[in-house]
């Protein structure tokens, strides 16, 4: 037993806590249906059925202390950095017991003192940018934090992906980007967001590393984003990881997705990520019947209790959309410094301000001629295709006596 | 004491704030190694490093968007526009993100978003804008556009320290036209705070920015001719100060309000709404307004003042209004 390795990926514990949040996530998701269809949820209904893996591996794989802002589908990640059913609950049926006291709806909510969580906005990409940000003040403040946030297929279409992206780059900020390849924006499938076998070549563009995980293999999901994680806090910059996976369902409630073939949702439905999940634990023994209905019974109790919650929750009263508007002496964010400020001030943050750029950017080391570099190779590891960075470091622009520069 | 120009008294409150809080920093494009395009940020760099003065690709979205994701770990950001003109480019960033976090989530973004705006410089379309009233419509925010050097120190540290993004818009043409002395010790200036420039019992004329100057030039040929024009400058249109508005037309019993921004959606509508409102009855005349046209602005001299409001415009409307 000892020497399979997937107990050594995965301890007990964590296979069973990872088991909760994956069948806590399709249990949350199935009851918010139930929901939907009695007429408690107030406005649209946003499944995320069939992508559970990509939202509860990527999470996982964070520490605590750790930034995220999930997008509307990713309850699993929500759960995993410890929301609670009864907050999603509350949100999408509008209770003033809500994160956001029915300002806001569906997964619209987050929180900067405990959780570390950045609310999304339902314009796409542009969360991109505010988790750089996220990444350079934590990296400024001395913090070891790393930011992870995701993004559809459709989502990196926008203009705000590529500068969000871009300027992580060249910051080389500890940011995490899920690239969640859903094969469906809205009704728009993946090839008519950009002519890309694998979303995650969108990465070169930037000179950062990429993978691209089968985002239905939980196990495959969470190695990958520990490596890319891992990678990002020890400060080699951006990683853009693409999880394929398939949107199970329409867009929102309303849509019968009668536009995806048949055929695909029984190609995906044949590799269900909870069912792959139940039969490789069971494959590796890594519980046993009492674990598992224990783990259901557990869901289906706090469930219940989250339910009769949300359900007894008052209305927000009429007068809070007059306030909040502005924060006027409500609450400070105080900078939690893990670093000397000393370091920030003068006399000791003085630099000559110069530019250089080696080889004057010339190309005397190299052809004349670039070479093709549509065919690089890729390397494998398990589980999923790694894409080298495509950094030239020769042509590395630098500012000598920056801090950054030699980190 | 030395004189300060409008624009050194904008890096003086840049390296004043950046001096006692290291959680201030900079982001903008050519502000560190050349020290921004108006010289807003020169020697910055020198003085607090790369961390802190953040040279950044052509990216306006990635500007704000990094500045917001900044304040919400507690960091006090200023983000430039090169000019206010480029904030179109980071529009939604500033509208649907910043503006209305704290309403929806409680999550206040205490950043700066600052910038060379106006005209009278030949700069044509692209550099010469006056889109505060963009940002004027968006609950969430603050706008302030100061017309003083005095004001200009007062009001950015002010913007620096509040818990809410502000907008800074700085009038270019202002920036090494005026100086004064300013005081040695750390002053502020309160944000929402309008000022009388010029006491008057005739008419008010309410302005902001580079046509307050215009305006007080005015007022001096309107006292020649035995007109005294009340000139409030308002400083701060988003939140806009109504209590002093009005008060200056319970004074004056007659409006004239002065704006570089084009007519129509021009603050000039808003305030016309809130005094006959407000005070309806201690009007005795119709508002009125000077306002640029309603075209982009043209690049020609001769087009561009032909568009923009000026000092005889301004009296020659105040005569006309001074007559009821």
């Amino acid at each position: 037993m000892k020497s399979d390795p997937a107990r050594q990926e995965l301890t007990h514990e964590e296979a069973l806590e990872l088991y909760y949040y994956m069948r806590l996530n399709r249990s949350l998701d199935e009851l918010l249906v139930r929901l939907f269809r009695q007429n408690k949820i107030v406005g649209g209904l946003y499944g995320s059925l069939g992508q559970e893996a990509t939202s509860v591996g990527t999470a996982y794989a964070l520490a605590k202390g750790d930034w995220i802002a999930p997008l509307i589908r990713n309850v699993g990640s929500l759960l995993v950095h410890g929301y609670k059913p009864r907050d999603i609950m509350t949100q999408y049926m509008a209770r003033v017991t809500s994160p956001t006291q029915g300002k806001d709806g569906t997964c619209h909510f987050g929180d900067l003192k405990t959780h570390h969580v950045v609310s999304p906005i339902s314009m796409l990409g542009d969360l991109i940018p505010v988790m750089a940000g996220v990444a350079m003040a934590g990296r400024y403040l001395g913090q070891k934090i790393v930011a992870m946030t995701w993004i559809g297929d459709g989502g990196t279409s926008t203009g705000a992906f590529h500068e969000g992206m871009n300027f992580a780059a060249v910051q080389r900020a500890p940011l995490v980007v899920v690239l969640e390849n859903n094969q469906w924006a809205y009704s728009t499938p993946v090839n008519r967001q950009a002519p890309l076998r694998d979303f995650a070549d969108r990465a070169r563009a930037y000179g950062i590393a990429s993978y691209t995980v089968d985002g239905n293999d939980l196990v495959a999901v969470l190695r990958i984003a520990r490596e890319g994680v891992e990678r990002a806090r020890q400060g080699h910059g951006p990683v853009l990881i693409e999880a394929k996976n398939m949107r199970m369902l329409g867009h929102a409630q309303h849509d019968p997705a009668e536009y995806v073939p048949r055929e695909m949702f029984d190609y995906w439905k044949a590799r269900d990520p909870l069912t792959r999940y139940e039969k490789y634990l069971d494959r590796h023994k890594l519980w046993d019947e009492k674990e598992k209905a224990a783990i259901h019974a557990r869901i289906e109790s706090e469930l219940a209790a989250d339910l009769e919650f949300a359900e007894n929750s008052p209305f927000p009263p009429a007068e809070l959309a007059e306030q909040g508007v502005y924060c006027n002496g409500c609450h400070n964010i105080e900078a939690q410094w893990r670093r000397a400020k000393e370091e920030l001030m003068p006399p000791k943050s003085a630099v000559t301000p110069e530019w250089t750029i080696k080889d004057f950017g010339g190309m005397e080391t190299k052809p004349a001629v670039a070479a093709d570099r549509s065919e690089q190779q890729h390397s494998v590891i398990e589980g999923a295709v790694v894409h080298p960075p495509q950094t030239d470091r020769k042509r590395k622009i630098t500012a000598p006596g920056s801090r950054r520069a030699r980190r | 004491m030395v004189q300060v120009t409008y624009l050194d008294a904008i890096r003086q409150a840049l390296l004043e704030e950046m001096d006692r809080d290291p959680a201030v920093l900079l982001l903008g494009e050519d502000i560190g190694v050349y020290g921004g395009a108006f010289k807003a940020t020169a020697g910055l760099l020198e003085r607090f490093g790369w961390e802190r003065v953040i040279d950044t690709p052509i990216s306006e979205t990635a500007i704000v968007g990094a500045a917001i994701g900044m304040s919400y770990l507690g960091l006090r950001p200023v983000a430039e526009m090169q000019f206010i003109d480029f904030i179109a480019c980071a529009f939604n960033q500033i509208t649907n993100f910043v503006a209305k976090s704290h309403y929806r989530w409680g999550a206040p973004v205490p950043i700066v978003i600052r910038g060379p705006a106006g005209g009278g410089v030949h700069g044509s379309a692209f550099h010469s804008a006056n889109p505060e009233m963009y940002f004027v419509h968006t609950p969430g925010l603050k706008v302030v556009y100061p017309a003083t050097a005095y004001d200009a120190k007062g009001l950015l540290k002010s913007a620096i320290r509040d818990n809410n993004p502000v907008l800074f818009f700085e009038h270019k043409f202002l920036y090494r036209r005026i100086k004064e002395e300013l005081p040695e010790d750390d002053y502020t200036v309160p944000i929402g705070q309008a000022i009388v420039r010029r006491p008057g019992r005739d008419l008010s004329i309410v302005t902001y920015a580079a046509m307050v100057h215009a305006s007080l030039e005015a007022a001096e040929q309107l006292a020649r001719e035995g007109i005294e024009a009340e000139v409030v400058d308002l400083r701060t249109l988003l939140p806009l100060d109504r209590q002093t508005v009005i008060e200056s037309v319970r004074r004056t019993s007659k409006l004239l309000v002065v704006h570089e921004d084009t007519r129509t959606g021009g603050i000039a509508g808003e305030i016309a709404a809130l005094v006959t409102e407000s005070a309806f009855e201690d009007l005795d005349g119709p508002i009125r307004r000077v306002t640029s046209l309603d075209t982009p602005v043209p690049f020609s001299p001769p087009l561009e003042e032909h568009f923009l409001p000026n000092a005889a415009r301004i009296a020659e409307a105040a005569r006309d209004l001074a007559r009821y």
